[in-house]
């Protein structure tokens, strides 16, 4: 790696300290077996992109975060004012505030990607059970890393956002008011919550991403990557022992994921330039008020990415007394994603051989996702909440009906080896 | 309150607010401020040191912000902007003590600072054209973008006075009900209409400014980044395709 083209003596003398290192520490071993001899499918299309781009957004949000802990204060007399001080007074405050802002909502937008690209060539199938469950993990952990940080600027869509989601876990039988208790450390959201979730947010969390993320790329190359065909480049190997099909995941797969990263950057800059809060998604309105426990804002609704599973919650009424089945059907619309891969019963696993029930069923959950999203920002007042209703039944319906309809669909006789 | 009856009262509160919010909406106007203009905003400044500041702070924006970004220097700013002891560095605080200030009004005037980014600056706009007499309030005024407004009508002077228009449409429950149609002028003020819409349309882009003092030079390095972020992809592009042109 790197070094060759310097010149001179410098060569003889680079190689001797990349030798030096690597009598100490595995670095030519790690690069070559992850980046220099790691063979991809040569079929990658578009929806292959995410992968990197996600890491690159994990990246951004961990440098931008330590420059926002250097001015920010998780004090509720401070927090809000601390952010107008970064926003206003910081040098380029304003600029690395978006960024993280912004890095929020695009780090969910390219993981929903990345995961519908699983669901459309099964990336989650066996072999690759253990890849996916890191990844859902991931996408936990980075809902709980969402949360906690959304309470930091202390605004009032902050405080309630997160006084709802927290008396969420209160509507268990029995333990529902100790635990409640528990996570606030206070009898309501207060300066004690705010310090716990500031330590969540900027240490708990960003370790156990960045060790699932470790994991979720150690097990993708120990299987080796998926593709648009679904079918293992592993199987079919020429006489030096490389799959036929695969080609070396750098400089190739490098200088691709560079361009899909610049196509993004730009769709990235144009918001967090001319559109940062775009339209109340990003950075919504009341959250420019100050945290307020005597004054709740007209209409709750939490960030976009968690309006889906927040219209579940509504569209679930109260029986017995109690809101819990609500809130149990959130969790298990979650927890579902876990079992994803043992639900899919076909035979092949490329939307691309797969036959027509499946392509129907995909179209119709990303649609219902997304209308659930909507749903979710929306007041609970008709139609939303009949729609809410049905969306909730038709998420369940795809993953419950799963190893029914996956395993009486037609499928396309899968070719050997991989399409252009 | 008990967790559990939160989450009750919230998910219930959510519906019948927003459903109360729906019929209760005065059509707001559209603002068409120009926060690039620095003479509108110089006026906007203006209008809100003379009008506002007497008991609206705007507690995050400094004095000496404000002589950069709309270029004053510190003796305009003194003649013009700062009548109080306060120092180039200070922000801009109303000497109204709070405490006061929510005996004489029922409650404290809000902080202006980022009133635009959390109400929108429609609303501020048609806020401040919407007084109307009402001799049943103790300010003898109210507001028909927020009724019942504790804010007295400071603007009466420039504006004049307005009288409010209703109309009788029939309400939800069959009974006809009275509906606020509009305000008519009916003692004018200093200023012509257009002439007044014009001071709360610079009033309204200087809070704008006060909202987020970097907007303006945001989107100005926008246009740079995503023109060489365009140019960096197409130079990858090229990249991208002299590698791969081996691979079959």
């Amino acid at each position: 790696m790197g070094g060759q083209q310097q010149g001179g003596a410098a060569p003889g003398r680079l190689a001797a300290f990349g030798a030096w290192i690597d009598e100490r520490f595995p670095m030519s071993a790690l690069w070559k077996e992850h980046m220099s001899e790691y063979q991809a499918p040569k079929n990658f299309n578009f929806w292959y992109y995410f992968g990197s781009i996600a890491l690159f957004v994990l990246a951004l949000q961990i440098v931008t975060g330590i420059f926002l802990t250097m001015s920010y204060k998780p004090s509720a007399t401070d927090a809000f004012g601390s952010v107008e001080y970064i926003m206003r007074d910081v040098e380029w405050g304003w600029l690395i505030r978006y960024l993280h802002s912004t890095g929020a909502s695009a780090f969910f937008i390219v993981v929903y990607l990345h995961m519908f690209r699983a669901l459309l060539y099964g990336s989650h199938r066996n072999p690759r059970e253990l890849l996916w469950i890191f990844g859902v993990l991931i996408y936990l952990a980075l809902m709980a890393e969402a949360f906690f940080g959304y309470l930091l600027p202390w605004g009032n869509m902050s405080y309630w956002g997160a006084q709802v989601i927290v008396s969420l876990f209160g509507s268990f039988p029995v333990i529902g008011d100790g635990l409640v208790e528990w996570i606030r450390g206070d009898y309501f959201i207060s300066d004690i919550t705010l310090n716990r979730f500031f330590a969540l947010h900027v240490v708990a969390l960003p370790l156990v991403l960045i060790f699932l993320v470790v994991a979720h790329l150690l097990a993708l190359h120990e299987t080796g990557s998926n593709n648009p065909d679904g079918i293992e480049i592993k199987k079919t190997k020429g006489a030096d022992g490389k799959p036929l099909d695969g080609v070396p995941m750098h400089p190739y797969y490098t200088v691709k994921d560079i361009f899909g990263l610049g196509v993004f950057m730009v769709l990235f800059a144009a918001v967090v330039f001319f559109a940062p809060e775009l339209g109340g998604l990003f950075l919504e309105a009341p959250n420019f008020e100050p945290a307020n426990p005597l004054l709740t804002p007209e209409h709750i609704a939490p960030v976009w990415y968690f309006t889906p599973y927040y219209a579940m919650l509504r569209a679930v009424p109260a029986f017995a007394g109690t809101q819990v089945w609500g809130v149990l059907v959130l969790f298990a619309a979650i927890l579902l994603l876990f079992f994803l891969p043992w639900l899919d019963r076909a035979p092949v696993k490329s939307i691309r051989y797969r036959g027509p029930i499946y392509k129907v069923a995909l179209m119709l959950f990303a649609a219902n996702f997304i209308m659930l999203g909507y749903c979710g920002l929306k007041p609970a007042v008709a139609p939303f909440t009949a729609m809410s209703v049905v969306g909730t039944i038709v998420y369940f319906v795809f993953f419950l009906l799963m190893p029914w309809y996956s395993r009486i669909d037609s499928h396309k006789p899968v070719p050997a080896r991989v399409t252009s | 309150m008990r967790p559990a009856q939160l989450l009750f009262a919230v998910l219930a509160l959510g519906a019948a607010a927003s459903a109360s919010a729906a019929t209760a909406g005065y059509p707001l106007q559209k603002a068409r401020t120009d926060v690039g203009s620095l003479a509108s905003l110089q006026r906007g400044a203006r209008n809100f040191v003379n009008y506002c500041l007497g008991c609206h702070s705007a507690q995050y924006m400094r004095y000496s912000q404000l002589a950069d970004d709309l270029a004053l220097n510190e003796e305009e700013l003194r003649d013009n902007l700062m009548f109080t002891g306060t120092r180039i560095y200070d922000p801009m605080l109303s000497s109204m003590p709070a405490g006061q200030a929510r005996l004489w009004f029922g409650n404290a005037p809000p902080d202006q600072s980022l009133i635009v980014r959390s109400r929108g600056k429609d609303y501020v706009y048609t806020y401040l054209k919407s007084f109307y007499d009402d001799p049943s309030r103790p300010t003898g005024a109210n507001n028909a973008v927020l009724l019942q407004t504790a804010m007295p009508n400071v603007l009466a002077g420039l504006q004049g006075v307005q009288k409010p228009r209703y109309e009788t449409v029939p309400g939800a429950d069959g009974k006809s009900v009275q509906h606020l149609a509009g305000l008519d002028l009916v003692s004018p003020g200093e200023m012509t209409a257009e002439e007044f819409d014009g001071f709360v349309r610079d009033t309204v882009a200087f809070l704008e400014y006060v909202a987020e003092p970097a907007k303006a030079k945001r989107k100005a390095l926008g246009v740079w980044v995503v023109l060489f972020l365009l140019m960096f992809t197409a130079f990858a592009w090229f990249l991208y395709k002299e590698y791969w042109k081996d691979v079959k």
